[in-house]
C-alpha cells in the first residue's frame, strides 16, 4: 500500500545540528527557499558541544513536504543531525519584547495587570510607554500581543521558536528512526 | 614532511589516482599552474577554449570512465563560466571535483578584480563547497572533497582556494595517504560519523518484501534509471530482468544500463518514450524503478503514473523517495548491492502473455526507404559503420532523442548526454573528456546546428590534442525541438527558432584544421562517415535535414503517459 501522508498544513518544528562553519546558516536557509518552502521562524545558537550549532526552524507545510525537507537537509555536509519535533513530545518556547503605548494611568495599570496574568515582565518604563518581556509558547505570546494591540504597540522584537524534547530523550540519541530515515545513516 | 601548499594540492590529486585534469588558467590560479608545470609528467593538463568546455570535458571523462573528473579554473568569470558545467554534473550525479582560486585574503569581500563568491553561487548545484583559507587544511579538504564526490550518490564538489593559500612560500605538513586508505584520515572519519560514507547496506527484510511482491505480480515491469549506470550495476540489473521475464523501459540517464537490443527492452519511457514502454507503465501491476528519480519527463503526470501498479523504488538517495511519485515500497541502497541481494531470492519467472502483449507494441527500429537524407538514414549509417562499443556524446534536442531511440547502448558510460539539466553545448566537451579517458574507443559527437554553435570553439581542443572525434551535425536550420513544440502546441508561430544564418560548418571545421564534409544525401553520408572513421583526426559532418522532421512519439508535458500527441 502507498504510504498515506497527512495533507493538512500545519506548523512543523525541525531541530538541526550543524557544524559551526562560515555560511552554514545560509546554506540551510537557502535549501528551504530553493525547494520552495517558507520558513516561519529560524533560530540559531550554540550548544553544549563546542563547534556545534543548533538551528531551529519552524515551517508551515504538510507531512510529505516536511519529510522531504528533512531528508534534503540531512544531505548537507555540515549538517550533523535533523530531528522533527512535535508538540506532543517536545516543549516549544519563544521570547518577545513588546513596546506598548501607555500614556495615561488607566492604560498603564491595565497593561501591567495583563502582563502579570501572562507572567510577563515590565522591563522598561518610559514616560508614555511600557516595554513588556513575555516568554512562552507561540500561542501565549500571540495572545498577549493580541491583547496589547488595543493600546497601540510601537515595536516588537521577537525570537523564533525554540524547542527541546521532554524527558530523557535528546537530539543526540540515535534519532534516525527506521521509518523516517531507513538504515540509520544518511547517504552522502 | 613539509612541502609547498600547491605541491600538496598536486600530491593529493596523485593520491586519488588522477592523471588527467581539464582547465583554464588565470590570475589567481597562477601559483597552482606554476606548480602544475613541475608535475607536467604526471598530470596531463588539457587546455580547452572556454571554462564551460573544461567543465563538460571533466564531466564526460567522469561519466565514461567511472573515475572522478577534475577541472581547474581561475576566479571571477573563470568560475562563473563553470557553473553550467557544474549544474549539468549535479543534475546527472556525475562525480567531478572543481578546483578554483579566489583573490587573496585581504582583498576578500572588497570587490577586487575578478572576485566573485563562487562558493555561494555553487552551493545549490554541488554536493559540497569548500573555501580554503588555511593552507594546513588542504590535504584534509582535498581528501574529503574526493570522498564526497565519489561516494553515495555521486556529484560535483567545488574547492575555492584563496590566492595567498597557494603562495609558493606557504609550507605545510603533508603525508602521502593512498586513496584506498583515505578513510583513515581524520576529516573523513569525522564526516563519516554524521554521514555514512559507505552506501547504506540494504535492509534484508525490505528486500524480502520486494521478492514477495514480485512473486504475487502477474504484470511486472522494470525501469532502468541513471543509478544503474552510475553504480555500474548493469550485470545485476540484466540478471534481474531475465529472472523476472519482464519488459524493461530505459530512461535517458539509464542508457547503457541495460542493452538496448535485448529482447526484453522496450526503449525509452516518458515524453518521447516508446509506445511499448508507456503502455507497459500504464498497465503493469508492479513497477520496479531502479535508480530513477521519476522526473517530470518520465512521470509526466505523477498522480496517474503507473496507476494500476504497486510502485517500488530502489535508490541510493533517501531524499528521492516519495519526492516526485508516491511509492508503495522502497529500498535504500546502491543499485548494485540491492540487486546482488535480491537476485538470489528470485526463482525464474515467466510472464509469456504479458510480455507478448507489451513486446508486440514495439515498433522496431524506424526504417526509411526514401532517397532523401533523414535522421534515420544518418543514424542508421553511424550504427552500421561505427564499432559496436562506440561512445556517443549528444547535445540536447531532437538529435538527442533520435540518438537514444535509435542506438542500442550496451554498457554504462557509452551514452553521454545531459539528461537532467538539458545543457545545449554539452556534447563536444563531453566527447573530448570521453576520448581522453578512453583513447582506444571511438567517440562520436551527435549534435544539432543550434547546440553545435554554442560550444564549437572546442574544435580547437579537438585539433590540438589530435582527438579523432566525429561531430555529426543534424543541421535542419532550426532549433528543432523548440520548433516541434511551436508546430504542435503554438500554432506554427516560429518565434526566434529559425537559424537561417551561418556559419558554414564545413569551412568552420577547416578553419580549425579539421576535416569538414557537407552531407545532403544518404550516399554522401555513407562515404563521408567512412572517410571520417579512417581520417585519424577530428571531423565535422554537416548533415542537411528537412526543417520539419519531428521526434515521434510524443506525449506533452503534464499529460497522461499514454496520451500521445503524435504517434
Amino acid at each position: 500500500m502507498k504510504k498515506t501522508f497527512n495533507p493538512e498544513k500545519k506548523l512543523y518544528t525541525l531541530a538541526i545540528l550543524v557544524q559551526d562553519i562560515p555560511g552554514v546558516l545560509s546554506q540551510v536557509a537557502r535549501l528551504f527557499s530553493r525547494k520552495g518552502y517558507n520558513i516561519e521562524s529560524i533560530v540559531s545558537g550554540e550548544t553544549d558541544k563546542p563547534g556545534v550549532t543548533r538551528i531551529t526552524i519552524v515551517i508551515l507545510g504538510d507531512e510529505l513536504m516536511v519529510g522531504q525537507i528533512a531528508a534534503q537537509c540531512r544531505k548537507l555536509i555540515p549538517v550533523l543531525a535533523v530531528k522533527l519535533l512535535d508538540e506532543a513530545t517536545a516543549i516549544q518556547r519563544e521570547f518577545a519584547l513588546i513596546k506598548v503605548r501607555a500614556a495615561d494611568r488607566n492604560a498603564r495599570d491595565e497593561v501591567i495587570q495583563m502582563s502579570n496574568i501572562f507572567r510577563a515582565k515590565i522591563i522598561d518604563v518610559g514616560r508614555d510607554t511600557l516595554t513588556v518581556a513575555v516568554f512562552g509558547d507561540r500561542d501565549k505570546t500571540a495572545a498577549l500581543i493580541g491583547l496589547l494591540d488595543g493600546y497601540g504597540i510601537l515595536e516588537i522584537a521577537k525570537t523564533g521558536t525554540l524547542s527541546i524534547e521532554r524527558g530523557n530523550s535528546t537530539i543526540y540519541d540515535n534519532n534516525k528512526l527506521k521509518e523516517e530515515y531507513n538504515y540509520g545513516k544518511n547517504v552522502l | 614532511m613539509k612541502i609547498r601548499a600547491t605541491q600538496a594540492i598536486m600530491e593529493c590529486l596523485l593520491e586519488q589516482g588522477v592523471d588527467t585534469v581539464f582547465g583554464y588558467p588565470g590570475g589567481t590560479i597562477l601559483n597552482v599552474y606554476d606548480e602544475l608545470y613541475n608535475y607536467r609528467d604526471k598530470l596531463h593538463h588539457i587546455l580547452t577554449s572556454h571554462e564551460q568546455g573544461a567543465a563538460h570535458a571533466a564531466d564526460g571523462y567522469a561519466r565514461s570512465t567511472g573515475k572522478v573528473g577534475v577541472c581547474f579554473a581561475t576566479s571571477g568569470p573563470g568560475t562563473t563560466n563553470l557553473t553550467t558545467g557544474i549544474a549539468t554534473a549535479h543534475m546527472d550525479s556525475s562525480p567531478v571535483v572543481f578546483l578554483t582560486c579566489n583573490v587573496t585574503e585581504p582583498l576578500l569581500g572588497k570587490d577586487a578584480f575578478q572576485e566573485v563568491d563562487i562558493t555561494g553561487i555553487a552551493m545549490p548545484i554541488t554536493k559540497a563547497t569548500y573555501l580554503v583559507r588555511d593552507a594546513a587544511t588542504i590535504p584534509d579538504v582535498m581528501r574529503q572533497a574526493f570522498a564526497v564526490a565519489a561516494t553515495g550518490r555521486p556529484g560535483p564538489v567545488l574547492i575555492d582556494f584563496l590566492k595567498n593559500v597557494t603562495d609558493p612560500s606557504v609550507m605545510i605538513d603533508y603525508e602521502f595517504i593512498p586513496w584506498t586508505e583515505n578513510r583513515s584520515c581524520s576529516s573523513i572519519q569525522s564526516l563519516a560519523r554524521s554521514h555514512g560514507l559507505k552506501a547504506p547496506e540494504p535492509d534484508a527484510q525490505d528486500i524480502a518484501i520486494l521478492a514477495d511482491m514480485i512473486a504475487r505480480s502477474e504484470r511486472p515491469m522494470l525501469i532502468c534509471g541513471g543509478g544503474v549506470v552510475r553504480g555500474r550495476a548493469h550485470r545485476q540489473f540484466r540478471e534481474l530482468a531475465e529472472k523476472l521475464d519482464a519488459p524493461v523501459a530505459i530512461t535517458v540517464m539509464g542508457g547503457g544500463g541495460f542493452p538496448g537490443g535485448h529482447p526484453l527492452a522496450t526503449g525509452m519511457i516518458g515524453m518521447h518514450g516508446s509506445r511499448a514502454s508507456n503502455v507497459a507503465c500504464d498497465e503493469c501491476d508492479l513497477l520496479i524503478a531502479v535508480g530513477c528519480r521519476f522526473s517530470d519527463r518520465v512521470a509526466l503526470q505523477p498522480d496517474t503514473f503507473a496507476s494500476q501498479a504497486k510502485i517500488v523504488h530502489i535508490d541510493i538517495d533517501r531524499s528521492e523517495i516519495d519526492k516526485n511519485v508516491l511509492t508503495d515500497h522502497h529500498i535504500i541502497g546502491s543499485a548494485r548491492r540491492v540487486l546482488e541481494m535480491l537476485n538470489p531470492l528470485l526463482p525464474q519467472y515467466s510472464h509469456p502473455e504479458w510480455k507478448a502483449h507489451i513486446l508486440s507494441l514495439r515498433e522496431g527500429a524506424e526504417t526509411d526507404e526514401g532517397d532523401a537524407l533523414t535522421h534515420v538514414k544518418i543514424l542508421e549509417a553511424i550504427r552500421r559503420l561505427a564499432p559496436e562499443d562506440t561512445i556517443v556524446a549528444t547535445d540536447v534536442g531532437q538529435h538527442q532523442m533520435w540518438s537514444i531511440q535509435h542506438f542500442h547502448f550496451s554498457y554504462p558510460g557509452q551514452l553521454l548526454t545531459s539528461g537532467g539539466f538539458g545543457t545545449m553545448g554539452f556534447g563536444l566537451g563531453a566527447a573530448i573528456g570521453a576520448q581522453l579517458g578512453n583513447p582506444d574507443k571511438r567517440v562520436i559527437h551527435v549534435t544539432g546546428d543550434g547546440c553545435f554553435r554554442m560550444n564549437c570553439h572546442e574544435l580547437s581542443t579537438v585539433e590540438h590534442y589530435r582527438l579523432p572525434i566525429i561531430s555529426v551535425v543534424f543541421n535542419n536550420g532550426t532549433l528543432g525541438m523548440v520548433r516541434q513544440w511551436q508546430s504542435l502546441i503554438y500554432h506554427n508561430r516560429y518565434s526566434a527558432t529559425t537559424l537561417d544564418r551561418g556559419p558554414d560548418f564545413v569551412k568552420l571545421a577547416e578553419a580549425y584544421g579539421l576535416r569538414g564534409y557537407r552531407v545532403t544525401t544518404p550516399e554522401e553520408m555513407e562515404s563521408a562517415f567512412r572517410d571520417a572513421l579512417s581520417a585519424g583526426c577530428g571531423c565535422v559532418l554537416d548533415c542537411r535535414l528537412d526543417i520539419d522532421e519531428m521526434v515521434r512519439p510524443m506525449v506533452p508535458g503534464g499529460a497522461h503517459i499514454t496520451d500521445f500527441l503524435i504517434k
